[in-house]
């Protein structure tokens, strides 16, 4: 049976940590840092950083981010939001994030994904696909929190990105993003389908319930969280036990509080 | 008050290092960060870490000459901890990416994680996340090693497609199931630890682990 990962996701636009609807309305929550210690005491599997104005260059604000962060967090932590270049994942690597994620700079330039599986293994990338739905019943990639068409087919886009050798997959529903209604369930399903690589299914998460289905009905390797953990609506051991009750296998660890 | 632990971690340009010092100093230990071959050779204890390919990394140490330095370290006995593929490349040898020497210093090779389950599956490669660890056949070797700070069954975090497989079982410390595959967690000889788990990713637990080494 796999384990489902319950990865703590923050959203930044520095120095703050903020949370929006379908990626909109940024409000500011509070410190990052802060933020991300609360969630690893709490016994987060992993951590997800998205810098929302991809300002990894403006003062070097995210970088310093992550870097405090590595004094007192000790679970893998991804780190995304304007990555252009190999040297610009060499960078937030070396400041101590394990696996960069892309979007932007990978649909320009799908080569990139490639490119920086093969300096820092694939098991560094993770391709972050931001997917609308259509009136097709099919979803559409979206680039810059949710506002820019692609014109990709987003299942399409995963499939192609898992073959140029991304490691895993962050599937953010755009629609469903910050409503607390739940996971789009066809969305990560249809994805899951098509990929053999891990899925991280994210947006819309209201409810523990909500968890066990995109589980059970979406195939989900793991869960990002953030609305439910920022606004203290549940804490990560609330999630993992209600997962646990649900026949779910999750990490135990006991010295987690 | 216990004098503060002092600790040397090989900088050969292979792998998430400022993680690995980082959980280092959280434990209480003084971290010295090098790539001074005199200073391996003369360290209180050494961590050699290391993630990319086994023969990137050999070739890594071999160029900024630190391999003699790693073997007249082993010999003196002091404590020794290998992380990732700087576990892996304590073994004789590795078949990845073609046939490379290893250090040779637990007898047997490093090996692909079968990429098929035995009823034909496939497994997913590499082995990404928290798995938990058991003690191997010689289950009183867990209460001498740095493994005695956690229980068995206590889940840490893998990154890798490759596995050790010793060649001598008592070589053998620690083994994890990935969906049906055995590989190999963590191996210990002498005063040798090999972990192919990321103690510095693994919560609480890793860093309970690496508490226990400096002690």
């Amino acid at each position: 049976m796999r384990t489902i990962r319950l990865i703590a996701r923050l959203d930044v636009k520095a120095p703050n940590l903020i949370k929006g609807i379908h990626l909109e309305g940024l409000r500011v929550i509070g410190d990052p840092n802060m933020f991300a210690r609360r969630y690893y005491d709490q016994g987060a599997d992993e951590l997800l950083y998205m810098d929302v104005v991809a300002s990894l260059y403006d003062r070097n604000s995210l970088l310093d981010i992550v870097e405090r962060t590595t004094q007192e967090v000790f679970v893998p932590m991804t780190v995304g939001g304007g990555v252009r270049s190999v040297e610009d994942a060499g960078k937030l690597l070396a400041s101590g994030a394990d696996k960069v994620s892309l979007n932007t700079a990978a649909i320009k330039r799908p080569v990139l994904i490639s490119e920086i599986a093969r300096r820092f293994g694939s098991q560094a990338v993770v391709l972050s696909i931001e997917a609308k739905r259509q009136t097709s019943g099919r979803w559409e990639a979206f680039t810059d929190n949710g506002r820019e068409r692609t014109g990709l087919d987003a299942v399409e886009w995963a499939k192609r990105g898992a073959e140029l050798g991304a490691g895993e997959l962050l599937i953010t529903s755009v629609d469903q993003e910050g409503t607390r209604k739940g996971f789009d369930i066809p969305l990560m399903k249809a994805v899951t389908d098509v990929v053999s690589i891990p899925v991280i299914a994210s947006g819309g998460m209201g409810q523990i319930s909500h968890a066990v289905d995109v589980v059970n009905n979406g195939h989900a390797d793991a869960i990002a969280i953030a609305d439910m953990l920022h606004y203290d609506r549940a804490t990560i051991n609330s999630i993992r036990r209600g997962l646990l009750d649900a026949g779910i296998s999750v990490r135990l660890d006991t010295r987690a509080a | 008050m216990a004098p503060q632990p002092k600790v040397t971690v090989v900088q050969y340009g292979m792998g998430n290092v400022l993680s690995v010092c980082r959980a280092l100093e959280h434990c209480g230990a003084q971290v010295e960060l090098t790539t001074d071959p005199a200073a391996v050779a003369a360290a209180e204890r050494l961590v050699l870490p290391g993630v990319g390919a086994f023969g990137d990394c050999m070739a890594a140490l071999a160029g900024r000459r630190l391999i003699d330095p790693i073997r007249e370290f082993v010999a003196t006995g002091r404590p020794f901890l290998g992380i990732c593929v700087g576990m892996q490349i304590l073994m004789d040898a590795s078949e990845e990416f073609g046939d490379h020497a290893g250090l040779g210093f637990i007898p047997g090779r490093v090996r692909q994680i079968e990429t098929h389950s035995s009823t034909g599956a496939a497994r997913k490669i590499p082995h990404i996340g928290w798995t938990s660890i058991e003690p191997a056949s010689r289950k009183h070797a867990w209460a001498r090693s740095p493994l005695s700070a956690v229980d068995p069954g206590t889940p840490f975090y893998f990154v890798h497609s490759f596995t050790a497989a010793p060649s001598d079982s008592t070589d053998l410390l620690a083994c994890a199931d990935y969906a049906g595959a055995e590989v190999v967690a963590a191996v210990q000889r002498d005063n040798i630890t090999g972990m192919q788990f990321h103690p510095e990713k693994s919560g609480p637990a890793g860093l309970a682990v690496m508490g226990a080494f400096l002690s």
